[in-house]
């Protein structure tokens, strides 16, 4: 094991004076109803719930909970958008009301960006510097593909499918958003979106952007609530497609939902992606890397890097780096500058990542947290590693969705082959290697829709992503994205 | 044990033919179904055409078995050898494309018709021949990220498809659902018409000749109704393709695929005798696509 002999002690020798994000700019409703139709209206049966902080559990607003009438309602304004406007709009046309979308969202940057960490409790560095900059990369990406489809699919003439329902995590609410409604607008459907429970809020403003836009009513249609709204919208008679992402428990409940419709559909579903570092990686990128792979956005993220398989020879050495790596982490207040890792994005949350905890320490695996200090108040997980976890324990087979990193070791590239496919899932996965020939042995061999080499969570509109498996199926971003919302002929 | 040919009196008899015994095709051999079940094809009411394996839940495992053994080494062969060994298999079948005619026109398929199946399903073979070191090049892109970084998406197979072949087109509708299959390299098991099976298991003999791995494809004959199940919900199989148009059958396929969010595919009414109906987007139903990230740098 090698140790440098000096090590900077960021807890005692450097101090971080607070860099919050200013949240003065921006304007959060107390009251949020469903947006259906171009107005924002009350739910039928005037249920609401409670949209909290997760970083200090405060009331954010109280947003509508839609039942089924409303979800009824929500249907039948995207169908007479589709009949009455969308679908006889120009292709042109329908592209520049996109890059409207794209453009204002850079203009507000900021806002969604500060309203994005405040309501899911991720770090305002990633919300300001991912998961705005590529939603509106996304609409922009998609606004230009609008009039030129009859290029995407050789041989076939491609029409819209009609009106798509979309169901997205909390994750990240409005990267989702973007990556959902985009490629549905550009490709000629109307959409009726259904935000998570936790995090519905930038949806909401996206709602009220598309007004400012002046995209017709009933184009995009936002309905808040829980899994019975979700589970109404996949049951409409009227729906033509559904397109969600989330767990693959819900992904498999709505396969079995949707058996006997002619619905079109799209699932984007769970993952527990190995990154393979070798030998022969420059093992300091690969640390970097396994932490960006795990701690990005406090490892709610469902093409994590959450198992780590380093080779036999250099496993101590990148363990301890590692561990010396994590202890630079500052967890804390998400809108703080300076902050690595949010909040856990729910109580609920909270509790499955410390159940896997549990489990992981009475499967025998051996736990290391970061010494870190955590605030009061909200939802907090230290990053955490596994080590001496065998391939049968849940905490390698299972998608855990927090900072928690299982760590196994192999000698041969077959092994790290066998154990990295050797789960149900196959969302991403990561090589890290000097060797240009290792990399593309590996990359072919690991059956997983989205492949990093000597690099992780890298994102980009163009860029198809979905999974193998029971990850999922179908792909969004790129041209490939557009084969969810069109029928051939 | 099959008879084919006109059954001539005893006395008359100079010769009498062989007949062939129609057996299930797994990992490259011809076994009969563990089970030792069968079922009687018949041609009207009183002649016996063949005794057909019923296939159990135990073949189809073993089949799943050989198929993702064979699955590495099929996916991995180059596309120009997947080419060659389909174009193999359309030489082969048209060097005994009046037996494939005599076996159709046997169970009741009119004379004429016949031909015309046959000579489709040589060409589809060619056709997905033709794909099967193209197709890539029409389904893959390279993407234009605004990072530092080369990234392209491929397709890839799923891996293991099962395979319920219609049941109205004994030969054509089975080799226009397991050619698209094999080319972009998948392997497969087929469950052949039940009302008419007899091509099916003398094309599995087509394809012994003609260099497919054993394994590759698998063809199995039985009840539908028995082995749907089976097959729809088995959790090493990664992909359905069902052929028949019964739409409480299509449901319940999809309900047991959910498991392990098996691909579906379902091919209902579709007229296997136009070539409207063969495309590489076919292939592209039992493909992946896979996006890889490269960093660009020094």
């Amino acid at each position: 094991m090698t140790r440098p002999e000096s090590r900077l002690r960021f807890d005692t020798d450097w101090k971080y004076s607070a860099a919050p994000e200013s949240t003065d700019h921006i304007r959060v409703d107390s009251q949020y109803e469903l947006f259906i139709g171009g107005k924002f209206i009350a739910p039928g049966a005037r249920q609401y719930f409670e949209s909290i902080n997760p970083a200090s559990e405060k009331v954010l607003a109280r947003v509508a909970r839609a039942d089924r009438g409303d979800v009824d309602r929500a249907v039948i304004a995207a169908r007479r958008a589709y009949d009455r406007s969308w679908s006889k709009l120009r292709p042109a046309e329908r592209g520049k009301y996109l890059y409207r979308i794209a453009r204002m969202l850079q203009e507000r940057a900021r806002e969604f960006a500060a309203i994005e960490s405040l309501d899911g409790g991720k770090p305002i560095r990633e919300s300001r510097d991912v998961d705005v900059p590529l939603a509106a990369a996304h609409f922009f990406y998609y606004a230009g593909w609008a009039d030129k489809l009859e290029y995407a699919f050789p041989g076939r003439r491609a029409t819209p499918v009609g009106v798509a329902g979309q169901i997205i995590p909390w994750n990240f609410p409005l990267l989702m958003a973007a990556w959902k409604i985009a490629p549905a607008l550009a490709c000629g459907n109307t959409v009726v979106l259904k935000p998570a429970e936790t995090t519905p809020l930038t949806a909401l403003k996206l709602a009220e952007l598309t007004r400012d836009v002046d995209l017709p009513p009933g184009v995009v249609n936002i309905i808040t609530g829980a899994g019975d709204t979700g589970a109404a919208l996949v049951e409409h008679a009227d729906v033509d497609k559904i397109a969600f992402t989330g767990s693959t428990e819900v992904g498999k409940q709505i396969l079995r939902r949707l058996a006997g419709s002619g619905k079109h559909y799209t699932l984007e579903l769970g993952g527990k992606a190995a990154n393979i570092v070798f030998a022969d990686a420059a093992i300091d990128q690969a640390v970097e890397g396994i932490v960006n792979g795990i701690f990005f956005n406090q490892g709610h993220v469902c093409c994590a890097g959450s198992r780590l398989l380093v080779q036999e020879s250099v496993a101590d050495e990148v363990i301890a780096k590692l561990k010396e790596r994590m202890a630079t982490l500052i967890v804390g207040d998400p809108l703080d500058k300076n902050t690595d890792i949010g909040a856990i994005n729910s109580a609920a949350q909270l509790e499955k990542i410390e159940q896997y905890l549990r489990i992981g320490q009475a499967e025998g695996g051996e736990m290391y947290q970061s010494p870190c200090s955590l605030p009061e108040t909200g939802y907090w997980c230290r990053p955490t590693l596994f080590s001496g976890v065998a391939q049968s324990n849940r905490v390698v087979q299972e998608e855990i969705f927090g900072p928690v990193l299982a760590i196994q070791t192999f000698r041969s590239l077959e092994e790290a082959l066998d154990k990295a496919n050797n789960t149900p899932y196959g969302l991403s996965g990561g090589v890290w290697t000097d060797k240009g020939a290792k990399i593309f042995k590996m990359t072919r061999a690991l059956r997983a829709g989205v492949i990093w080499a000597n690099t992780f969570n890298k994102f980009d509109p163009s860029a198809p992503f979905g999974g193998y498996k029971e990850s999922g199926m179908g792909r969004e971003g790129g041209l490939h994205g557009l084969g969810a919302y069109v029928e051939l002929h | 044990m099959a008879r084919p040919g006109k059954s001539p009196s005893a006395r008359s008899v100079s010769r009498v033919p062989v007949a062939k015994t129609y057996k299930l095709y797994i990992d490259g051999k011809f076994p009969r179904s563990e089970s030792g079940r069968y079922y009687s094809l018949q041609r009207g009411d009183t002649r016996l055409l063949a005794n057909i394996c019923r296939g159990s839940r135990k073949d189809f495992r073993d089949a799943v078995v050989a198929a993702r053994n064979a699955w590495g080494a099929w996916s991995r062969t180059s596309a120009y050898l997947r080419a060659q060994v389909l174009y193999r298999a359309a030489e082969m079948l048209e060097g005994r494309a009046a037996q494939f005619a005599a076996e159709l026109v046997l169970q009741g398929v009119a004379r004429r018709q016949a031909r015309t199946e046959v000579a489709a399903a040589i060409d589809r073979l060619v056709y997905y021949a033709g794909w099967a070191d193209k197709y890539q090049q029409v389904f893959s892109t390279v993407n234009p990220v605004s990072t530092s970084h080369f990234n392209f998406s491929v397709p890839e197979p799923t891996g293991v498809v099962a395979i319920i072949a219609p049941e109205t087109s004994g030969l054509l509708g089975m080799v226009s659902n397991v050619a698209p299959a094999v080319a972009g390299g998948n392997t497969c098991i087929v469950l052949a018409s039940q009302s008419l099976p007899l091509c099916a298991i003398s094309f599995a003999e087509v394809l012994h000749a003609s260099d497919f791995p054993a394994g590759v494809i698998n063809i199995l004959t039985g009840r539908k109704e028995e082995l749907i199940e089976p097959l729809a919900s088995h959790m090493d199989v990664n992909a359905v393709i069902y052929g028949d148009a019964d739409a409480q059958v299509a449901r319940k396929i999809r309900e047991l695929a959910a498991e392990n969010v098996k691909r579906v595919i379902l091919r209902c009414g579709v007229d296997w005798n136009s070539a409207e109906n063969q495309s590489p987007y076919s292939i592209g139903d039992t493909q992946e696509t896979k996006t890889t990230w490269h960093p660009i740098g020094s």
